[in-house]
């Protein structure tokens, strides 16, 4: 089977997240960028059903053209090639993302991806749509939030978590389903993984930018969401006041 | 003019999610339309599927009147037998469509973010997930703020779109100026509607007939609101939706398999484990700890994804969300995508070697050591300690 799996280029935040002086965008200077990790487990998920049934991984992903990056980690993981929605660096909507994005697969052919992948919800924007909105536009049944996937009844069984059990969805091919982080255990890329990355040709296809009715007017950092721990010691010297605040907590047996 | 709430079921009652849900609808109905004031604005109205949960217990509807909802749309399992994602969004286009629907609102919940999905792309509206607070801004459109990166940032922004599409988080949406903090109407109203509410919730009864924009609808005034000559108590439409073949294409069946990290969500005390730890053998320790204060363990992304432990125990913006009395983060830095895990912690204690970690600056206590000497001293502590 060929798969398409999207994934989306994502800052690299550590312990702190620092916007730009403008307060419109997360600030990259020091960081950089990765796949977000829902996607990382769905280029993996792809690969793994290759390895064992045979076919291919397409990755897509939609930026800047810095994005390659991105693709090629992804191919470096096992995927075979890859797409570029080129961009100039703006920020796209979720309407205008799952637009871009129908549109290439059907240039692409539909038809040669019975399967297509998502993240449920991207690490940084968490619009949770995109996937939805691709399988509308291209009229196939969708499954989201997945973190187990096998075949069966001439289709996928896809497993969700709901509370303390699990929902279980028969979607039928073609589909689109996102998954969620847990759904398998990404591997580490290969040297060779790596050299045939490097040398993978990347299509490259230029969509156009559509406004949205919801739009952005700033970010910000939380109140309160920075302090200062009031300590209680060093190692095992503390364990006397450590025990005195836990017992004001009132979680001590 | 009317706000929709789409409320989802946990028994034969509502998900506490939804009910939060309701509170957003209520005081975005309130603060809608001419003459914006309390009670001025649009109505709320609740839409519930039975299918796969049964009929809603009595209570359920009292509750409901008694937080503001003037109609509850029902969608009875005869016409949609268990959850199908495209037909609870199909049923809400209609909905939309019949009743001039302002916004729809659902909780920030697996079923809530995929539902809304369905309708943005089924409506071409667009949807903002994530919700913190939402308010109309006077001229049609949508003042409202909402959550990125798990809850790291938050973004303001407008949304513009004859109706508005918004899922809202449990824990932070800002109560109306005539609902408490839980979201129930203060005192004054909330008596008056309370007691049309226990009237109505004794006698409503549903039967279908006539149509609306591909609706069949049954409308049921209960004999408490007639003899009160009000309608205060939730009038209920019975719907039968016209679902289209692609709507039913995808339905949940429940497993009886157990899904994971929920007993991290809801536990009360939470021992975390992250590359401190050292290895899968380093866990031990942890354990005998979160089993004498009665808790469990959770770990940070780097546990899971050396493989020292399973994804379940993992939490964080892409593992499970915790909510516990206590949070002890031991051998844990504090990245952004651990933190919007355990927002909700109501007490962080840090025990880490690095005095500079970005967890002491979102903890409230911290002890700086190596946890291999602190948490058996810890574990000492607790066994040593006079029992009461």
């Amino acid at each position: 089977m060929d798969i398409l799996v999207c994934v989306k280029r994502v800052p690299m935040v550590g312990g702190t997240i620092v916007l730009t002086g403008d307060g419109q965008d997360v600030d990259t200077r020091m960081s950089g960028f990765t796949v977000s990790p829902h996607e990382e487990c769905a280029v993996e998920e792809a690969v793994r059903i290759t390895e064992r049934d045979g076919g291919s991984v397409t990755v897509l992903t939609l930026g800047p053209p810095e994005a390659v990056e991105q693709l090629r980690d992804m191919l470096a993981l096992g995927a075979h090639r890859g797409v570029l929605l080129e961009t100039d660096g703006r920020e796209w909507g979720p309407v205008a993302t799952a637009a871009a994005i129908a549109e290439a697969v059907e240039e692409l052919g539909a038809a040669t991806f019975p399967l297509i992948f998502f993240g449920t919800e991207a690490a940084d924007t968490g619009g949770y749509q995109v996937g939805v909105r691709v399988a509308h536009r291209l009229r196939r049944p969708c499954a989201t939030g997945i973190k187990r996937l096998e075949a069966g009844g001439g289709g996928l069984r896809a497993v969700r978590e709901r509370g303390g059990a699990a929902e279980l969805f028969d979607v039928p091919l073609p589909a689109v389903v996102s998954v969620r982080e847990g759904i398998n255990l990404p591997r580490y890329p290969s040297l060779p993984g790596r050299l045939r990355a490097k040398r993978a040709e990347i299509t490259v296809l230029k969509p156009h930018w559509r406004p949205e009715g919801l739009r952005k007017t700033g970010l910000r950092v939380p109140a309160g969401s920075a302090r200062r721990a009031q300590m209680l010691g060093h190692g095992a010297a503390a364990v006397p006041a450590l025990m005195q605040a836990l017992a004001e907590m009132g979680v001590l047996p | 003019m009317t706000v929709l709430c789409l409320l989802e079921r946990e028994g034969d009652g509502l998900a506490e999610a939804s009910l939060r849900a309701l509170s957003a609808a209520a005081a975005a109905a309130a603060g809608a339309g001419p003459g914006a004031g309390a009670g001025a604005g649009a109505g709320v109205t609740a839409v519930v599927f039975e299918g796969g949960d049964g009929p809603l217990a009595d209570g359920a509807l009292a509750e409901l009147a008694e937080r503001g909802v003037s109609a509850l749309c029902m969608v009875p399992s005869a016409a949609l037998a268990a959850y199908a994602p495209a037909a609870w969004a199909r049923t809400l286009h209609q909905l939309v469509q019949s009743d001039a629907a302002i916004a729809v609102i659902g909780a920030a919940t697996d079923r809530g973010h995929e539902v809304l999905a369905h309708l943005g792309a089924m409506s071409g509206l667009p949807v903002a997930a994530n919700c913190v607070s939402f308010t109309p801004a006077g001229d049609g459109s949508w003042e409202l703020v909402r959550q990125r990166w798990g809850g790291s940032l938050l973004e303001d922004a407008i949304l513009d779109a004859p109706c508005a599409l918004v899922s809202v988080l449990a824990d932070g949406v800002m109560p109306g100026p005539d609902h408490d903090a839980a979201g129930r109407p203060n005192a004054a109203a909330g008596a008056a509607a309370g007691a049309a509410a226990g009237a109505a919730a004794e006698s409503v009864v549903g039967s279908a007939a006539g149509s609306a924009a591909g609706l069949a609808v049954a409308e049921t005034l209960s004999e408490g609101q007639q003899e009160a000559g009000m309608a205060r108590g939730p009038v209920v439409r019975v719907l039968r939706p016209d679902f289209q073949k692609e709507d039913l294409l995808v339905v949940a069946t429940e497993a009886d398999e157990a899904g994971g990290g929920q007993s991290l969500a809801t536990a009360r005390v939470v021992v975390g484990g992250g590359r401190g730890v050292g290895g899968p053998e380093g866990f031990g320790v942890l354990e005998e700890l979160a089993g004498l204060l009665g808790g469990v363990v959770g770990v940070s992304r780097v546990v899971t994804s050396q493989g020292w432990r399973p994804h379940r125990q993992q939490v964080g913006q892409t593992g499970t969300k915790i909510s516990p009395e206590l949070y002890l983060a031991c051998g844990i830095s504090g990245a952004i995508q651990h933190m919007a895990g355990c927002l909700a912690a109501k007490h962080i204690v840090a025990v880490n070697t690095d005095p500079d970690a970005p967890i002491i600056s979102r903890a409230e206590y911290a002890v700086i050591g190596d946890l291999n000497e602190v948490i058996p001293a810890l574990v000492a502590a607790i066994r040593a300690r006079p029992p009461g």
